[in-house]
């Protein structure tokens, strides 16, 4: 793993968290998704995507995948913005791993090119991989998108998810950021202070030591952190102000997104 | 207020406080004065009940801030909510999803009812002049903006005792003047104020009273004018450096202070 790989990823980080800033944008707006409770939208959009794990019909995959798009059309979240974001990227990663089933899966032969055999059922195997993990990443891209961080963190608390883990996912959002900042600056540093293109042994045991660092800062930020905490009287336990509220059409929604889940996962089974 | 006798504290050996003892008063604007790596965060840290002391007696109105009292509720919950450390770096302070849960913890940690945590909140944000940043998370603000948001999650409890950790410091020079203003506001309170800071320009404006330190030690104890009219002190404790420059043909050096605003010679 060389150095440049490193500090290309680090950067791909940073890009990813500045576009997750975006999104609160998104979270904002007045759309079918926006409006619900999100304790709602946490459990509907995850009934959605439980069904489309267990089914095994590439028809009713498809469904639930038009069901997200439609959701994404009436919650004003851009097709294209999935495209780039979503869609392509989970087709380049899951396609790199589905492509080998196409020709090694035993079955009915539909083309031959040399010693490589496509079958139907490795058609079928990959077509239903990818099209899985494309509704399911959408879902949880959807709901990501369409509720503010916070708000996520409080719908997971409410549905009893431990005080512990919801503040430890909290926590781990926040200093990410930190994190990659920092990171971002010691790439620099480094950058700054170096003429030419190192060995590869030597960027490798660079980025060894850079790798010891953050982990070194990380452990000092997490020592300052819980200090900061207790100063302000943290004993032990999170205490939070819940102030969500459900409506009828939160409860109508909610009605609705758990019987498409169910639906699906029956006739999918 | 405080008391500290004969206080010992070290990080894995290396001592940070050597026989520390000193006595703050209810109402003081105290300075601690030093170079980095003096003790002074080490003793903001102590005075917030956050080390225990290795050596030695910390005392709050007379009660000890030991790890076993410390551990008692009935004694923590009115301590918190007296004593608030805003601490150095904004950054491990500022921890929660939003402004406004940021501001709303304290109050929630101390149990307060909700209807109170909301209005106080509220309030806070307003005198901060910081509402309009509410939704907004952390990692999206300013530096200044960060450091009146720390200040906030702090002063929402409306705390007898604040303790400031270079309040200024890594500030452009419009937000340093307005903590300063914030805390020369508080000036004539009961509010007892101990700043930790290396930067002597600011100090005046903050404190009655300055306590120099060095090496885990008290250095020097007196009121602000007097600390500060002693230069080989201020030199020896490294906090002005001798300065070499010339006019015209003449070099000569003197002891210098750095400052955004002034420029002492």
């Amino acid at each position: 793993m060389s150095g440049r790989f490193l500090e290309s990823t680090a950067m791909g980080f940073a890009r990813a968290i500045t576009r997750a800033m975006e999104s609160e944008r998104i979270a904002r707006q007045r759309g079918l998704l926006q409006r619900l409770d999100p304790r709602v939208r946490v459990v509907g959009l995850l009934s959605l995507i439980l069904a489309a794990t267990l089914t095994r019909k590439i028809g009713v995959v498809a469904a639930l995948f038009g069901v997200a798009v439609l959701l994404a059309i009436l919650s004003r979240v851009s097709l294209l913005l999935l495209l780039r974001r979503v869609w392509l990227v989970v087709l380049a990663f899951t396609g790199v791993i589905a492509l080998p089933a196409i020709f090694i899966t035993p079955g009915t032969v539909m083309a031959r090119t040399g010693a490589l055999q496509v079958t139907e059922q490795g058609l079928r195997t990959a077509t239903l991989l990818v099209l899985r993990v494309e509704t399911a990443v959408s879902l949880c891209s959807l709901l990501v998108l369409c509720t503010p961080w916070a708000m996520v963190l409080q719908s997971l608390r409410a549905l009893r998810l431990p005080r512990e883990a919801v503040a430890m996912l909290a926590m781990t959002y926040r200093y990410v950021f930190l994190l990659v900042e920092t990171a971002s600056q010691m790439f620099e540093s480094r950058r700054s202070r170096r003429v030419g293109i190192l060995p590869g042994a030597e960027q490798r045991r660079m980025a060894a030591r850079t790798a010891g660092v953050l982990l070194s800062k990380t452990v000092e930020t997490s020592n300052e952190v819980y200090l900061a905490m207790q100063s302000r009287g943290f004993r032990g336990e999170v205490e939070t102000l819940s102030s969500l509220h459900m409506t009828m059409w939160d409860y109508i929604g909610l009605l609705l997104f758990l019987l498409a889940g169910a639906f699906a996962a029956w006739i999918g089974r | 207020m405080f008391e500290l006798r004969e206080v010992f504290f070290d990080y894995d050996g290396v001592p940070a406080l050597q026989g520390l003892s000193l006595d703050i008063a209810k109402g003081e604007r105290v300075a601690l004065l030093g170079a980095n790596g003096s003790g002074k965060s080490t003793l903001l840290r102590l005075l917030d009940g956050l080390y225990p002391a290795a050596k030695g007696a910390v005392l709050f109105e007379g009660a000890p801030l030991t790890a076993e009292h410390l551990q008692d509720d009935s004694f923590t919950l009115p301590f918190r909510r007296r004593v608030a450390l805003v601490f150095q770096n904004p950054d491990v302070q500022l921890f929660n999803p939003t402004v406004w849960d940021e501001v709303a913890f304290a109050p929630l940690q101390l149990r307060w009812p909700k209807e109170q945590v909301v209005a106080r909140v509220d309030e806070t944000l307003r005198l901060m002049g910081i509402s309009a940043l509410r939704e907004r998370p952390p990692y999206r603000l300013s530096g200044g903006e960060k450091k009146r948001v720390a200040l906030a999650s702090v002063l929402v409890l409306d705390p007898e005792v604040l303790l400031l950790d270079e309040p200024t410091a890594t500030l452009d020079p419009r937000s340093q003047s307005q903590v300063i203003d914030l805390i020369q506001e508080w000036k004539g309170s009961s509010r007892t104020v101990i700043t930790a800071t290396h930067q002597l320009e600011i100090v005046e404006d903050i404190a009655d009273r300055i306590i120099v330190m060095e090496e885990g030690r008290v250095a020097a104890d007196g009121a602000t004018g007097q600390i500060l009219g002693d230069r080989e002190l201020l030199l020896r404790a490294n906090l002005v450096h001798a300065h070499r420059h010339s006019h015209g043909d003449v070099t000569h050096s003197h002891p210098h202070v750095h400052s955004h605003g002034k420029h002492e010679h």
